[in-house]
């Protein structure tokens, strides 16, 4: 069902899952939410992983970055490899010093994702600090990376209340920046926003990896938006990967029948100019 | 749902204790009537004796028993206690449903007048009230119920909102009922579990506060109370320490029943622990 | 902020109103004449029946009592104790002294204990130290002040001898200096510590419960994602966004720590507001319950207010949103 992928083995893998399986474990019942999934992201590469909320696309965002909730969730079987390195069994306090850099991520919900009580400036701030040695110029790197976003340097003295939607999910954009991170996974990042504000994040984005020649994992239900943005794209259903491939042929030649729903209601939402419509009922299940 | 709230209650095992407890306490209390030489009130020759295999828990000043005071004091505290707490919360019932149904300013009159009863300082008020009007049982269930109402109107008016928008009271209204049969029909009996938990809560405070009024000396000199035999225990603290370790002993316990058995009625009812 | 702060106070002296006003129906609805609630039980001299009942307007109709009622208040007159021989006020004023010498250290410890336990059990719910703290907030919360004082005085004072049991300073010797404060402190360890208890229960319990619930919010995502490590996270922001419901409880505390007074002080004889109650509740002295009474309602709600002043420096929200 996979077809050859089509970026030149040359380049690097910088994140890699093999056979990935995840389940969330309660007091009377395990419930898988991952099963059997590879995804590999080389250096510079744009790809896409798409698929019904519930259909665990977010819960592999997570396992990546060891952000799976203690206790009630395992790695059940196989393996994540970042840069290489195997983190599957990756304790809390090895993790700390995994995260963000080569890997930063970028959330869905951009208010409850900023520290409420926080001014937006200490909060990037935070990102350089770890991530970049040269602490002097930490206040001038806070006003490059806010510009880096299209953000004024005087939103560094603001809270995250007093912001926009859009305006937020550049923040979180431009924390997980402030990691320097060689691939950046943004987790839905448009799914809060109105449709003005989300072709230019995705613009952003678009922009910014161009630019900093970093890699991205675009995670979204919405074919529409990781079409032109991802040169591979996987797809995901009912915790299963059932396609994955170079972005353009899926859409041109899509094997699994979930797969062409999601290709119909994409057109569909582009034409009338909508928002993307959920389809309804059959592909759900109930884990995220 | 009383089956499986029992079910769930009878697994959580601090609940299940607690519960046993009280039950217990309630049976001696009615029991210890029957027990003609069990008189809190019989004075002898053997004054200020300590525990031992003839006074069980020893005697006070007086040669009364203080088994005895003990075994009466379980029917003053229970008495309040329910009482009070069911004053409380028939009130916080009524109010906060009424709050939380009809919206608007009643609603924003009555979270204000909660609030109020908040503020003020309600042990002093009691104290206060009692000075005024003398000691009594009944006085001490009044001013619980007229102070701690507010706790259940809250939660009460909580659940309304929650259930007031269920699909089922639009059924019941399009059959044409008028408004007020919807609230004391339909919506109070869906919305009244949650509140068990604090009413449970409050039988707690309720035993407390009359026991802190009787160590004042705030209660009348007839009835047997834990408090009242703290309050002359005070005297002896140097001389018969037995005094007040046992009927103190009986309100720490009996207020820590209520509570963990609120905790867990709370629990039970609200898996999530919102609280 | 400014008109946030003002609208507050406006709050709080609609309040400090109502309770007048209660105070006043308290008077009146009670049995028996309410002149006799305004002089107390204790004998007076002959004459100042008159004088009082001129005072409050007593044979006018209720509304202009009400009126005069408020303005002798507002003069300073909360009438006079023929029990202690004093003007309400200076009486109240004289015993405010012990009772915050009690209270404010007891009170601060037990914010910092209990945010202290909250923050250690929170991260691990269910492990041993999230029970030991469950066990120690039941425990604060069922016992009896004025018994748990009983309990240590027994053990403490008269068994071990370690510490005094009564009174606030040595009356067998004349001490000064160091020596005073010493003594002072010896008998302030065991009724602070009984009125500690209570205090810790609670704000560890809000303390646990609200960082648990912070640990929870997605921005510690954002947070970890940085790598950032658990202990930074949980100082720069778990915390600050929990302690803006601890700070509403330590409010809550500090305003309501009279109710605490007067059962611990009655134990441990300690010469301050409490012991002033229960006198006057013996001798009947109403005018002085009354003073007491006002005296706790504007303490809790000026401390209502700072608590809000504290809330806004707390929580930028706040601030903007009011």
């Amino acid at each position: 069902m996979s077809r050859p992928d089509a970026v030149s083995a040359a380049s690097r893998p910088l994140l890699q899952t093999e056979k990935l399986e995840i389940a969330y474990v309660s007091r009377d019942s395990t419930t898988v939410a991952v099963r059997d999934a590879s995804i590999v992201v080389h250096e510079g590469e744009s790809v896409a992983l798409v698929g019904e909320s519930g259909s665990g696309k977010s819960t592999i965002a997570r396992a990546m970055l060891g952000l799976l909730p203690e206790g009630s969730s395992r790695i059940a079987q196989g393996r994540i490899l970042i840069d290489g390195q195997d983190v599957t069994a990756y304790s809390p306090r090895q993790w700390e010093g995994m995260r963000g850099h080569p890997v930063a991520m970028v959330f869905q919900d951009p208010l409850s994702y900023l520290n409420p009580v926080l001014r937006i400036g200490k909060q990037i701030a935070e990102s350089v600090r770890r991530h970049d040695r040269s602490a002097a110029r930490e206040a001038a790197r806070v006003t490059e990376l806010l510009e880096l976003v299209h953000l004024p340097a005087s939103a560094a003295r603001a809270y995250p209340h007093e912001l926009s939607g859009g305006m937020r999910q550049r923040v979180l954009l431009a924390i997980a920046l402030g990691c320097r991170p060689k691939l950046l996974i943004a987790d839905e990042p448009t799914t809060a926003l109105d449709v003005t504000t989300q072709a230019e994040i995705l613009a952003l984005l678009k922009d910014l990896r161009q630019r900093l020649g970093m890699a991205m994992l675009l995670i979204s239900h919405d074919l529409g938006v990781v079409w032109e943005e991802c040169e591979r794209a996987y797809v995901m259903f009912r915790s299963r990967i059932v396609e994955s491939g170079v972005t353009r042929q899926i859409f041109s030649a899509p094997q699994h029948p979930y797969t062409t729903g999601l290709i119909k209601a994409a057109k569909a939402a582009r034409n009338s100019d909508n928002r993307f419509e959920t389809i309804q009922g059959e592909f759900s299940t109930a884990v995220d | 749902m009383t089956s499986s709230f029992l079910a769930k209650m009878a697994r959580h095992r601090s609940g299940t204790v607690a519960g046993l407890f009280i039950l217990a306490l309630i049976v001696l209390g009615i029991l210890v009537n029957f027990v003609p030489q069990l008189d809190p009130h019989a004075l002898s020759n053997d004054v200020m004796e300590p525990p031992s295999a003839a006074f069980v828990l020893g005697t006070d000043e007086l040669g009364r028993s203080v088994l005895a005071g003990v075994l009466y004091g379980i029917q003053i505290s229970v008495t309040v206690g329910f009482f009070a707490a069911l004053a409380a919360t028939v009130l916080g019932v009524l109010i906060g449903a009424i709050a939380g149904f009809y919206g608007g300013w009643l609603d924003a009159a009555v979270m204000r007048i909660a609030e109020f009863f908040q503020v003020i300082p309600s042990f002093i008020l009691a104290a206060m009230i009692v000075a005024f009007a003398g000691p009594g049982l009944t006085q001490i269930i009044v001013v619980v119920g007229l102070l701690a109402w507010p706790q259940v109107a809250r939660v009460m008016r909580g659940e309304v909102l929650r259930v007031k928008q269920l699909e089922f009271v639009d059924a019941v209204r399009c059959l044409g009922l008028p408004e007020g049969r919807v609230l004391i029909g339909e919506v109070i009996p869906n919305a009244v579990a949650p509140v068990l938990a604090v009413s449970t809560l409050i039988v707690g405070q309720a035993i407390l506060l009359e026991a802190s009024l009787s160590f004042l000396g705030l209660s009348s000199v007839e009835l047997v109370s834990w408090g009242r035999m703290l309050n002359s225990g005070q005297r002896f603290l140097f001389n018969a320490w037995w005094l007040s370790f046992f009927p103190g002993t009986a309100i720490f316990l009996t207020v820590l029943a209520f509570n963990v058995f609120g905790d867990a009625v709370g629990t039970v009812l609200n898996p999530k622990g919102r609280r | 902020m400014l008109p946030f702060l003002l609208s507050r106070i406006a709050w709080g002296i609609l309040i400090v109103i109502a309770i007048l006003v209660l105070n006043f129906l308290i008077i009146h609805t009670v049995p028996g004449d309410p002149l006799q609630a305004l002089l107390g039980d204790f004998p007076v001299p002959p004459g100042h029946a008159e004088k009082i009942r001129a005072d409050f307007g007593l044979d006018q109709p209720l509304i202009t009592q009400l009126g005069l009622y408020l303005g002798n208040l507002v003069q300073g007159n909360l009438g006079f104790s023929f029990a202690n021989r004093a003007a309400v006020l200076d009486l109240i004023l004289m015993r405010l002294g012990p009772t915050i010498l009690l209270m404010v250290p007891a009170l601060i410890f037990a914010a910092v204990f209990g945010i202290m336990l909250g923050v250690a059990a929170a991260p691990r719910a269910g492990s041993f130290r999230d029970s030991a703290l469950t066990a120690i907030s039941l425990f604060g919360y069922s016992v009896p002040v004025f018994w748990l004082g009983q309990m240590l005085v027994i053990v403490f004072a008269i068994n071990l001898g370690w510490l005094p049991a009564q009174g606030m300073r040595s009356m067998r010797e004349q001490l000064v200096g160091f020596d005073a404060v010493l003594s002072t402190l010896r008998h302030l360890i065991l009724p602070g510590f009984s009125v500690m208890i209570f205090y810790i229960a609670i704000v560890a319990r809000v303390a646990r419960a609200s960082v648990i619930e912070a640990l929870h919010q997605d921005y510690v995502f954002t947070a970890k994602a940085k790598g950032l490590s658990q202990r930074y996270i949980l100082w720069n922001h778990v915390l600050p966004n929990a302690m803006i419901p601890v700070a509403t409880v330590i409010g809550y505390s500090f305003g309501h720590s009279l109710t605490g007074a007067i059962l611990v002080e009655t134990v441990f004889a300690w010469p301050g507001i409490g012991s002033l109650f229960i006198t006057s509740i013996t001798n009947r002295d109403y005018p002085v319950l009354q003073g007491i009474f006002l005296l706790a309602a504007v303490s809790v709600v000026v401390i209502n207010i700072c608590t809000d002043i504290l809330y806004a420096t707390l929580d930028p929200r706040v601030r903007k949103g009011m």
